[in-house]
């Protein structure tokens, strides 16, 4: 199937610094992936490892350094704006920070309907608002005439999301949706985005940090470390069979929700983060329980394993590449 | 052995708007007891009035926040100290050397200009007098190491630390004076998970260490489950359940404990989930009777009128729901 958005060889290159002493630090080295239609994928990671850049760089606010990103078999140009947001549309993590205080949150409505020439009167424009709101389990009657501080954060990211659907958008990315989000109301945010998929066939990019919501949700998933994706696959195999040590790392820093399962053992963390953006071969090889020599001095290439891609010198024994359909299936992992 | 009782515990923001008196019931007759040597977790959503409890239990009020009623006891070599009748000097010298308070976001309560050795000198002169410079630098060396952490971290500047070790940092500061009780809020909060589990295993050894108590404050069910002993659940500034941390993952007693616990995902089960309906109520217009009867989908009458006492139900299980109370009843005739 053809997929809805395309991402080749994406870089976004930082500089840090005065002229003097520049750094330049790989935000997002060489990422590729694919979305879709009516897929939910999972963009997984802490802190600076660069998933947010990408969702920036996909909505066009940074610009990428080198690679493209092809939406529905298109280079979008900066002039096609238009044209592209008609397809992809975005929710913010700070529902808060989407909505001016100072404006009523239908205008929003009203002006996206204008803007994207939706209906011809406004009759017409307040059923489909409401249509749309229905579809998040609010009402025209519910927002109207209402400023953002008179919801709550759960019922204004619901706003956001029924504004982002006005247009009928084929994808959504959804930057960390629910992490301001009450405890209590967060399952229905996520419940919502499988409603949508289910019944308008709508991809989501789903961004976060939070990796039990995206086991719950998504259907493939990509881990990202330091601007790489290290692991990438279905969600069943890449979050319940880990192969590479950082998703293994991440998978085991969650504390589960289980009184009997506690941790036992310690870990290590990184002091200085800045080393490991610049560190040559593997970014994770310093705090790797399974560094070998190689890893510090060559980066670990694309690696499928039983389907999955995985970005690690333990899987290397035939040096098979992604380039060669045939001897995937063959690979094996290196005990 | 109760090391912090409260009793009655009321504290109210009380604010003037206009003219018009707002009031925020942010802790509303709240009693606890929370016992040595363990981690008493409390937990419940943002706006639960979790916060405004530690400072009430601190004795840090200041306006607009009010005490209202209630005692708070510290027991301190077997004697129980009334808190609030105590002077600020007095007050002062409990703080460090017998409870300790690491606020919210205390990663960025360094000073960014001093190294942080210097941070912990300030704190030692104007808690333990009579340290020279190098007894003083000695002592933090031997409390950094002991604690897991670099000590060449002290010749550092808190800039030059990542978040997570910022956040260790002070918790390590906090921990200096070898502090009876510990108030952790949201510790773990804006923090990478691996980073977390860094602070999660901090606390743990200070509190192996110390064989002190640790109140940890935080709305992230997985670090409760992790760490604390006992859990106290909080919901619109009243304490709605308490009980040991396997009884309340295990088998909660109240409906909204119950969503709390089944809404959160699980790795190895997509089976779907349910949120509770409704959203919290706002602190200032809360709902007549149980705050939660608007949300409950067991509410019947009496829920709407009263609020239930909060009953010990056995094995030290303490509910504040009229589903207890009329259900035992039930059974009892």
């Amino acid at each position: 199937m053809q997929s809805l958005l395309e991402i080749k060889n994406l870089t976004k290159k930082f500089s840090l610094g005065s002229i003097i002493s520049r750094l330049r630090i790989t935000a997002v080295d060489n990422v590729s992936f694919g979305i879709k239609p009516a897929e939910i994928f999972t963009l997984a990671g802490e802190s600076g490892c660069g998933k947010t850049t990408i969702a920036k760089m996909i909505l066009g606010f940074e610009e990428p350094t080198s690679g493209a990103i092809v939406h529905k078999g298109r280079r979008p140009k900066k002039r096609e704006k238009v044209w592209f947001t008609q397809g992809v549309q975005a929710i913010f993590q700070d529902p808060f920070g989407t909505f001016n205080p100072l404006r009523r949150v239908d205008c929003y409505f009203f002006e996206a309907v204008h803007n994207y020439k939706l209906a011809r009167d406004k009759k017409e424009a307040q059923e489909l608002i409401n249509r749309k709101l229905k579809s998040v389990g609010l009402s025209f009657e519910e927002i109207s005439g209402r400023y953002p501080s008179e919801f709550s954060g759960g019922q204004l990211q619901r706003v956001s999301i029924a504004r982002s659907l006005l247009i009928d958008p084929s994808l959504l990315i959804a930057d960390e949706p629910v992490s301001m989000v009450d405890a209590s109301l967060r399952m229905s945010i996520m419940n919502l985005f499988k409603k949508l998929r289910e019944e308008f066939g709508v991809s989501v990019i789903y961004i976060t940090h939070d990796l039990a919501t995206a086991y719950y949700i998504s259907d493939r998933v990509a881990i990202m470390f330091r601007g790489n994706i290290v692991e990438m696959g279905p969600v069943e195999k890449v979050l319940m069979e880990a192969k590479h040590p950082y998703t293994k790392l991440l998978r085991n820093s969650i504390p589960e929700v289980d009184p009997g399962k506690r941790w036992s053992g310690k870990i290590t963390l990184s002091d200085i983060e800045h080393e490991e953006y610049l560190r040559e071969g593997c970014k994770f090889a310093g705090r790797c329980p399974r560094a070998m020599d190689i890893c510090k001095r060559e980066a670990p290439e694309d690696i499928y394993v039983d389907g999955i891609l995985v970005k690690c010198h333990l899987y290397r024994r035939n040096r098979i590449l992604i380039k060669d359909g045939k001897e995937r299936q063959n690979s094996q992992h290196l005990k | 052995m109760s090391v912090l009782t409260a009793e009655k515990l009321k504290s109210f923001y009380v604010l003037d708007i206009l003219g018009a008196e707002k009031v925020v019931k942010a802790v509303n007759e709240v009693n606890l007891e929370i016992r040595e040597n363990e981690i008493y977790g409390i937990a419940g959503e943002s706006g639960c009035g979790k916060t405004t409890l530690l400072k009430a239990l601190y004795a840090s009020i200041e306006p607009p926040l009010r005490l209202i009623s209630g005692r708070v006891f510290y027991v301190r070599d077997s004697q129980e100290i009334d808190v609030y009748s105590l002077s600020k000097e007095e007050k002062r010298r409990l703080r460090w050397e017998y409870i300790a308070y690491i606020p919210q976001g205390a990663m960025s309560v360094l000073n960014p200009v001093i190294k942080l050795k210097q941070t912990y000198r300030d704190f030692l002169d104007s808690h333990v007098a009579g340290k020279t410079k190098k007894e003083a630098f000695d002592m933090t060396r031997e409390h950094i190491n002991k604690l897991g952490l670099p000590a060449k971290i002290l010749d550092a500047y808190p800039h030059q630390l990542s978040g997570g070790m910022r956040q260790r940092v002070t918790i390590a500061l906090a921990a200096l004076l070898k502090p009876r009780i510990m108030f952790a809020d949201e510790p773990t909060t804006a923090l990478d998970v691996v980073v977390q589990r860094g602070v999660i295993q901090l606390l743990k050894g200070i509190q192996e260490i110390l064989g002190n108590t640790i109140v940890l404050v935080t709305h992230d069910m997985g670090v409760h489950a992790n760490l604390t002993d006992r859990i106290g659940i909080m919901y619109a500034g009243k304490m709605i359940e308490e009980a040991k941390t396997e009884e309340i993952f295990g088998n909660s007693l109240h409906p909204y404990t119950q969503y709390l616990i089944n809404s959160l995902p699980k790795f190895g089960d997509k089976g779907s989930r349910e949120s509770a309906p409704g959203s919290p109520p706002s602190l200032v217009d809360l709902p007549s009777g149980c705050p939660f009867h608007p949300r409950c989908p067991y509410a019947f009458d009496i829920c709407t009128e009263q609020m239930p006492e909060f009953l010990d139900v056995g094995n030290h299980h303490k509910v504040a729901c009229w589903l207890m109370k009329e259900g035992k009843d039930a059974i009892a005739s």
